[in-house]
């Protein structure tokens, strides 16, 4: 029964690592950028939430409303600009590029907020509260809302790609982007709307972790940016369903390294991650990108 | 008016780009096309204007006279301008005479206008200083072999390649530094060499995107499917999963759905085989049918003669034959195309 229940918490962290890894396995999927701020921007969307919260008192659980818009804006800009010229230049450009800007954004926070840990308290006792099923399986409805989260996210980015004009476009740039010029298609608008949407994940992702546990500067690199990795590696990169089972795989792999010894956690998820790349690098679910 | 014409064309050409002095490469191969040309003069073509149809063009069969009439304007407006222009008889053979914008001409101007396009590929030289006019309701055939820059035209006037030098216009607006994108939007479509189409998606799903930011016009995904028979019953595969043939068929149709005015098409021929390339070119006349103005590349000679009303070939990014399938001999082209020899008459034309 202690295992069934680990499997269960493993499944339904998975869902959090799934939400960290959809927008970088977006962001490759369409433009072959492989984002390094990736975590950092996550943890962008919680301070901003922090900051929002502070001013307008809003319940934490509807922060994302503002802090999902800003950080789209923010994801649109940033790829006009400084990834987009990355691009143009090569595709190694943009790992330093973004590796340059994951290194400012943890400075910055270093600097202008401080080191210390922050999280975002939800004061809603439904929300805090778990429920048992037997003696033996509780279940926090905090990280059930999470796994909800990430699958409604995952199946609404696949009906927008696969059914929506714009989506149509976005795996057409995806495919061929001189092709999709030819068509009229200016890819540069679409990658910035790919990095948009890839951006809105990211925030979720940031607000679903201050929730669940707590962050600070380096929290993006060190642990959701990790995850995120593993995640899409074991699932296969730029498909979506398999960042949801690359996250539930680690998620359950964690918990069940936890269960053997309470120091095993992170080395059974990354011992995994390795066995994925060792056997079967093209991830679980190959990539279809799309239907 | 024969004597006229030879000297004519250099003038104008040299009012844009004055800078040119590449005179001294004898382009040969031109001046003999540029003699058989010259003695018939073209009358306006802008007669009729709209109607393709009065006038089948076939470039074959038909009766020297009977393609004349078709494209004439150009010479005559050569020997009209010409008092104004300066000329300059050091410039590179224009092959027939290029007016200057607004120079006055009673029938259509040119819908596509490259002078003087020259384009690198780092330190490759692929043109060097091609250029080309084509009016409304033509088939305008480029040919050459493996390398002579006839895919580099293309893609360029499509806007994928920036020139070094010279300029396009199109619709009488210069659109040399204009995105690819904007250009497509505005009439210039393309079917890229090797189909290029979009892979992961369906047959239907790459008409619809072809259709994106598609003009008024009579194309429609309907009517791609009336044309290509077979397409509607597929429509919901994946391109990947289909035949050479179909693919080329379905990237015909994403250009199309769009209504170009100007349809780029770049080696449909290539990788297929010759019963299909035979039906592909075979629609072309329907496609032509609706008012479409077609530039086409292709390493097929024989292909190119068939369905052109005019014939360029291009040889190591220079042109070095121009004129009309039935006004070129099969020698003047196996000349132009290989560059083998010297031609027999070439220099005989120069005043």
């Amino acid at each position: 029964m202690v295992w069934v229940n680990d499997i269960i918490q493993g499944i339904l962290v998975g869902g959090l690592y799934a939400l960290f890894a959809c927008g970088l396995s977006l962001m490759f999927g369409v433009m072959k950028v492989i984002n390094l701020a990736h975590g950092d921007l996550a943890i962008i969307g919680g301070y901003i939430a922090v900051g929002v919260i502070a001013v307008t008192h809003i319940p934490v659980l509807w922060s994302f409303v503002i802090v999902v818009p800003l950080m789209a804006v923010l994801g649109y800009v940033l790829q006009r600009s400084v990834i987009q010229a990355a691009l143009d230049r090569s595709i190694l450009t943009t790992l330093l590029v973004t590796f340059g800007l994951s290194v400012v954004i943890e400075n910055a926070l270093l600097e202008f907020v401080n080191a210390n840990s922050h999280s975002l308290g939800v004061n809603d006792a439904i929300i805090t509260s778990s429920f048992s099923i037997g003696s033996q399986i509780s279940i926090a409805y905090l990280l059930l809302l999470i796994f909800v989260v990430a699958v409604v996210v995952l199946t609404g980015l696949q009906y927008f790609l696969s059914r929506s004009r714009y989506g149509r476009m976005i795996r057409a740039v995806a495919d061929d982007r001189e092709a999709a010029q030819l068509s009229g298609i200016d890819y540069r608008h679409v990658f910035g709307i790919a990095a948009a949407i890839a951006f809105a994940t990211v925030a979720l992702a940031g607000i679903a972790y201050g929730m669940y546990s707590q962050f600070s500067p380096t929290t993006g690199t060190d642990t959701i940016l990790l995850f995120a990795f593993a995640a899409v590696v074991i699932g296969g990169l730029g498909s979506l369903w398999g960042t949801l089972l690359g996250g539930v795989v680690l998620g359950v792999s964690q918990a069940i390294g936890a269960q053997i010894s309470g120091s095993d956690e992170f080395l059974a998820g990354y011992i995994v991650f390795l066995a994925v790349l060792v056997l079967r690098p093209q991830g679980l679910i190959a990539r279809k990108a799309t239907s | 008016m024969s004597e006229q014409g030879p000297s004519e064309p250099k003038g104008r050409g040299d009012a844009w780009t004055e800078e040119r002095g590449t005179s001294d490469t004898p382009r040969a191969p031109k001046g003999a096309a540029r003699s058989g040309l010259s003695d018939t003069p073209r009358e306006p073509k802008g007669a009729a204007p709209s109607g393709l149809s009065d006038t089948p063009r076939e470039p074959k069969g038909a009766a020297p006279s009977g393609l004349t009439s078709d494209e004439g304007a150009r010479r005559e407006d050569g020997a009209s301008r010409a008092p104004g222009g300066e000329r300059d008889d050091t410039a590179p053979g224009g092959e027939r005479d290029d007016t200057a914008p607004g120079g006055e001409r009673e029938d259509t101007a040119p819908i596509l206008e490259v002078r003087e396009l020259t384009v690198h590929h780092g330190q490759l030289q692929a043109l060097d200083h091609v250029s080309l006019r084509v009016f409304p309701g033509e088939v305008y055939a480029i040919i050459g072999a493996n390398g002579a820059g006839k895919s580099t035209l293309l893609r360029t006037i499509a806007g994928l390649h920036q020139p070094t030098e010279g300029s396009i216009r199109y619709d009488g607006q210069d659109v040399t530094r204009v995105r690819p994108e904007r250009r497509a939007i505005s009439g210039i479509g393309m079917v890229p060499e090797g189909r290029r189409l979009f892979g992961s998606l369906t047959v239907e799903e790459n008409l619809q995107v072809g259709a994106t930011y598609a003009r008024k016009g009579p194309w429609t995904i309907e009517r791609v499917y009336e044309l290509f028979s077979w397409m509607k019953d597929r429509r919901a595969q994946r391109t990947e999963q289909l035949s050479g043939g179909e693919q080329q068929s379905v990237a015909i149709g994403r250009a199309l759905v769009a209504n170009p005015r100007v349809l780029l098409l770049d080696e449909l021929s290539l990788g297929l085989a010759p019963v299909v390339v035979q039906r592909i070119y075979g629609m072309l006349p329907e496609i032509l049918a609706t008012g479409l103005t077609v530039l086409l590349v292709e390493q097929d000679v024989s292909q190119a003669l068939r369905v052109a009303s005019h014939l360029q070939c291009l040889l190591e990014g220079r042109t070095t034959l121009e004129g009309k399938p039935s006004e070129v001999t099969p020698e003047q082209v196996e000349v132009a195309y290989f560059g083998l020899r010297t031609p027999v008459g070439e220099g005989s034309e120069e005043p």
